[in-house]
C-alpha cells in the first residue's frame, strides 16, 4: 500500500487547515451558502436529506486495517456507528455534525486518509480493479499507476471548477473489472508486441442522465506520457465543455458534440505542447511509487495444502458455494483472494457496522497481512489468503453473516442510498433492494440463475450504475409519486452494453413480481448454462416486455 | 442604452497581490464594449482594447471563452497588463487561460483576476499564473492574505513551482544518498 511522505502528510494536514478556517468562516456568516457549497463538496461534505453526509476517500479502492479501524472509530464516536462503501469504492458517513467535520478530517489525516475531491466538479477518486496486483490475468499492476494519477489531480489548481464532475477508472488486466468504458476516461494498461508498456486511453463514456459508452482517443499511449496526456483531455475538457446546462456539461457530451476525430484532434493538439514536459514520467519516478506496492512476504503453501482445500472443496457443499462464488483465483498457487459480501439482510447493500469494521480489520491482520480493497459492487476483498486458512476465515465470516455465498449472482445488487438518505434521490432504492433480496433467497435458485448483475439508481444520476446492470431499475418521480423503471441487457466490463428499457414503470410493491417475470423467460428460454445476458443478447427485450406486460 | 450599467466600474479600491501586498488599485475597470469609458489607466473589453491605439494606460479583459492564439498572445505581450474575467467563480475557464498565457505564450506582465474573485479560489489562481487579484468588494482582505498561503508545496507542474513533486522527491533522495556516500569510512 503507498504509504504517505512527510509532503503527502503536510498536504493534508493543510488541508484540513484550510477546511476548518473555511467551515468558521462560513459559520460565522463570511461565506454564503452558494459560495460554501463548492468548498464542503471537494471535502466530500453534502447537505442530504435529514443530515449532512460525508465521503471520505478510499483511493483506488485499498485500505489498510488500521485505516478501516479508524473508521470504525469515527463511525462511533461522530456518527450513528456504521458507514456505507459506495461504486466510487468511497466510504460514506451518513450523520456527522457539520461543525464537526473539520475534526474528523483531522482524524482521518492521522491515517493518511481525506474525503479530497470526492465530490464536487473536479478529478475525483481513481477506481480500479479490486484484483490489482494479485489478478491471474494481470498485465501491469496498475496501483502505482493510479497513485501517480492521485497525486496528480490532488489539488490541481486548473482543474477544481471544471463544467462537471470528472472520473477515471484504469484497468491492468485482460478482464476489465473496473467498468472503464463508462467513465469520463477509461485507461487499459496492456503491452504491445515489442514488451513494451502501453495505455489505451477512452474518453467520454459515462453513466447518469445520458449513458455513453466512451471512444477511444489514443490506443497505444506511451506510458511516459500518461499524466501529460490526461492533462490535454481535461484541458480540453475544461475549455470546451458546457457550461450553461448541467445535464448537458459531462465530456461524453462534448465528444458526441465534437465527434470523436475532432475531439482527439484537440487533444493531440493541446498534447504536442505538453509532451515531454515536467510532468513526464520516468522508470525512476515510477520504479519510486511501485516500491510501495511490493508483493507482501508469502509463505509458500504445500500442494498437500492445496490438495486438502480442493478435497474439502468437493465434500463440504456450503464450503464450495463459497469457493465457487466468493473466491477468485490469486497470482500465486496456494493463495486466493476472497470477496466479504455486504449484501446481507437486515442491511442495506454496502452498509457495514463500526463493530463489525473491527472484526473485518481483525480478519485483514489475521489473514491478509492487514489489506483490503473496496469494490465497486460496494463489498470488500481481502486479497492474498493462503488456502491452508481458508477454511477457517470462512468459518469466521460465517459468524460475522459476511459469508453470504452470493457474491455475483441476483443476491448481489449494486443499490445507491436513495430517498432514505440522498437529496437528490426520487425515490427510495435500498427498500426495493431488500425486497428483491427477500424474494430470492434461495441459494439453489440464486446458483441456478448464475450471474446476474442487478443495479438499482434511486434517480438519473446513476450512483447505482442501472444503466450496466443486466437488470437495471431506476426510481423515477411521476407527480410525486415513487415508481420503476426496469431495463434489461446492460452489462459492464469488456463487452459493455447500456440496458435498454422495458416499458412503463412499475409501483414499488410489484417490482419483486416483475424481476420473477423477467427470470421466468430467462428460465424457459436459456440453454444450457446460458447466462442471463447472453439469453437476452440472443433473443432480445420482446419475449421479456410481452410475459410482463402480458 | 445602459440599462446594466454595463460600464459602471467594477474594480475595487484594493488589488492583492500575490505576495500578499495591498496596494491602491489605480485601474478603472469597464465592461461597456463599445466606447471607452473617461477615466484612465482602464481595463476595456479585448476587442474594444485591440480597436483602440496602444497605450500603457489601456489594458484589455479577456472573458473566459476567449480562444488563445500567437497573434492574440504577441498583442497581449504588449499590453500593461492583462485581467481576465470570472463571470462567476465557479467558471474554472480563467485558471487554464491563466496557465496558458504563462506556460505556452510567455506572457510575464501581470495577470489580474476580476469579477466573482473570492478568497477561497485564490490560491489555485495564483498557482495557475494570476499574480494581481481584484476581490469582490465584500471579501476580508486579512482572510484573504492568508489564503494566499494555504499549502505549501503541491504535486502537480504548475506555473509557480515547474517541478513536479515526484521530481523533488528523486532529486532530494539522490542528494540525501550523495551526502551518505560523502561521510568518510574508517
Amino acid at each position: 500500500m503507498y504509504r504517505y511522505d512527510t509532503y503527502d502528510q503536510t498536504l493534508v494536514n493543510e488541508r484540513v487547515a484550510q477546511f476548518r478556517g473555511q467551515m468558521e468562516r462560513y459559520l460565522a456568516g463570511q461565506i454564503s451558502d452558494a459560495e460554501f457549497l463548492p468548498l464542503r463538496v471537494q471535502n466530500g461534505l453534502y447537505i442530504q436529506r435529514y443530515a449532512p453526509m460525508l465521503r471520505i476517500a478510499v483511493p483506488y479502492g485499498m485500505l489498510g486495517s488500521y485505516q478501516l479501524r479508524k473508521l470504525a472509530d469515527i463511525a462511533s464516536q461522530y456518527d450513528r456507528g456504521y458507514g456505507h462503501f459506495t461504486t466510487r469504492t468511497n466510504i460514506q458517513l451518513n450523520w456527522p455534525k457539520l461543525e464537526e467535520v473539520p475534526d474528523i478530517l483531522a482524524e482521518l489525516a492521522s491515517v493518511q486518509m481525506h474525503s479530497i475531491q470526492t465530490s464536487g466538479n473536479d478529478i475525483r477518486n481513481t477506481t480500479t480493479d479490486q484484483f490489482a496486483g494479485v489478478a491471474k490475468d494481470e498485465v501491469e499492476d496498475p496501483r502505482p499507476w493510479c497513485e501517480l494519477i492521485r497525486q496528480w489531480t490532488t489539488f490541481h489548481p486548473e482543474f477544481a471548477y471544471l463544467p462537471r464532475k470528472f472520473k477515471i477508472a484504469m484497468t491492468g488486466a485482460s478482464q476489465d473489472r473496473a467498468a472503464i468504458q463508462v467513465h469520463d476516461i477509461g485507461l487499459r494498461l496492456w503491452h504491445n508486441a515489442a514488451g513494451e508498456l502501453r495505455v489505451c486511453v477512452l474518453a467520454g463514456g459515462g453513466l447518469g442522465r445520458t449513458p455513453v459508452i466512451g471512444d477511444v482517443v489514443c490506443e497505444d499511449l506511451p506510458w511516459q506520457h500518461l499524466l501529460t496526456y490526461i492533462e490535454a483531455i481535461v484541458r480540453v475538457y475544461n475549455q470546451f465543455g458546457r457550461r450553461d446546462n448541467k445535464f448537458k456539461a459531462r465530456i461524453k457530451i462534448l465528444v458526441k458534440a465534437l465527434g470523436i476525430e475532432e475531439f482527439r484532434r484537440r487533444v493531440e493538439d493541446e498534447w504536442a505542447h505538453l509532451k515531454d514536459g515536467p510532468q513526464t514520467l520516468s522508470s525512476e519516478v515510477v520504479d519510486a511509487v511501485r516500491r510501495h506496492f511490493v508483493d507482501p512476504e508469502r509463505r509458500p503453501v504445500s500442494d498437500v495444502a492445496i490438495e486438502q482445500f480442493e478435497a474439502l472443496r468437493l465434500s463440504d457443499r456450503a464450503f464450495a458455494r463459497f469457493v465457487t462464488n466468493n473466491v477468485t483465483d490469486h497470482k500465486v498457487p496456494g493463495y486466493k483472494a476472497i470477496t466479504l459480501s455486504l449484501k446481507r439482510r437486515d442491511y442495506a447493500p454496502g452498509d457495514i457496522t463500526a463493530e463489525q469494521m473491527h472484526e473485518v480489520a481483525d480478519l485483514a491482520d489475521e489473514y491478509s497481512f492487514g489489506k483490503l480493497r473496496v469494490t465497486h459492487e460496494q463489498n470488500l476483498v481481502l486479497s492474498d489468503v493462503p488456502v491452508d486458512r481458508l477454511e477457517e476465515l470462512w468459518r469466521r465470516l460465517d459468524e460475522l453473516g459476511m459469508a453470504n455465498p452470493t457474491v455475483g449472482t441476483l443476491a448481489d445488487l449494486i443499490c445507491c442510498p436513495g430517498g432514505d438518505y440522498c437529496a437528490l434521490a426520487n425515490a427510495k432504492s435500498i427498500p426495493i433492494a431488500q425486497a428483491i433480496q427477500a424474494r430470492f433467497e434461495d441459494l439453489d435458485f440464486l446458483y441456478d440463475l448464475g450471474p446476474l448483475d442487478l443495479n438499482i439508481s434511486g434517480c438519473m444520476n446513476a450512483c447505482g450504475h442501472h444503466h450496466v446492470g443486466h437488470i437495471g431499475i431506476l426510481g423515477v418521480d411521476k407527480k410525486g409519486e415513487e415508481y420503476y423503471q426496469v431495463s434489461l441487457g446492460g452489462s459492464q466490463g469488456d463487452e459493455t452494453s447500456l440496458g435498454k428499457i422495458l416499458g412503463p414503470s412499475f409501483y414499488s410493491e410489484d417490482v419483486p413480481g416483475v424481476i420473477d417475470k423477467v427470470l421466468q423467460v430467462y428460465v424457459d428460454q436459456r440453454h444450457a448454462e446460458e447466462p442471463f445476458i447472453d439469453t437476452y443478447r440472443r433473443i432480445g427485450i420482446k419475449p421479456f416486455k410481452e410475459h410482463v406486460y402480458a | 442604452m445602459h440599462n446594466d450599467v454595463p460600464n459602471a466600474s467594477q474594480s475595487g479600491a484594493q488589488i492583492l497581490r500575490k505576495s500578499g501586498r495591498v496596494e491602491a488599485n489605480p485601474w478603472h475597470l469597464s465592461l461597456d464594449g463599445d466606447a471607452l469609458p473617461n477615466q484612465r489607466p482602464a481595463i476595456v473589453p479585448l476587442a474594444l482594447w485591440q480597436a483602440s491605439p496602444r497605450s500603457d494606460r489601456l489594458a484589455p479583459l479577456l472573458d473566459s471563452d476567449v480562444e488563445l492564439s500567437q497573434e492574440l498572445a504577441r498583442e497581449l505581450r504588449a499590453a500593461p497588463l492583462v485581467a481576465i474575467r470570472f463571470p462567476v467563480f465557479t467558471d474554472g475557464r480563467g485558471y487554464t487561460l491563466a496557465r496558458l498565457l504563462r506556460e505556452r505564450y510567455a506572457l510575464d506582465g501581470e495577470i489580474r483576476a476580476v469579477g466573482d474573485v473570492l478568497i477561497d479560489q485564490l490560491f489555485y489562481m495564483a498557482r495557475c499564473g494570476f499574480d494581481a487579484f481584484d476581490l469582490r468588494d465584500d471579501q476580508l482582505i486579512e482572510n484573504a492574505i492568508k489564503a494566499l498561503d494555504t499549502f505549501s508545496l503541491s504535486y502537480q507542474s504548475v506555473v509557480d513551482i515547474p517541478e513536479p513533486l515526484f521530481t523533488r522527491r528523486l532529486r532530494e533522495s539522490a542528494a540525501k544518498r550523495r551526502e551518505v556516500d560523502s561521510v568518510p569510512s574508517c
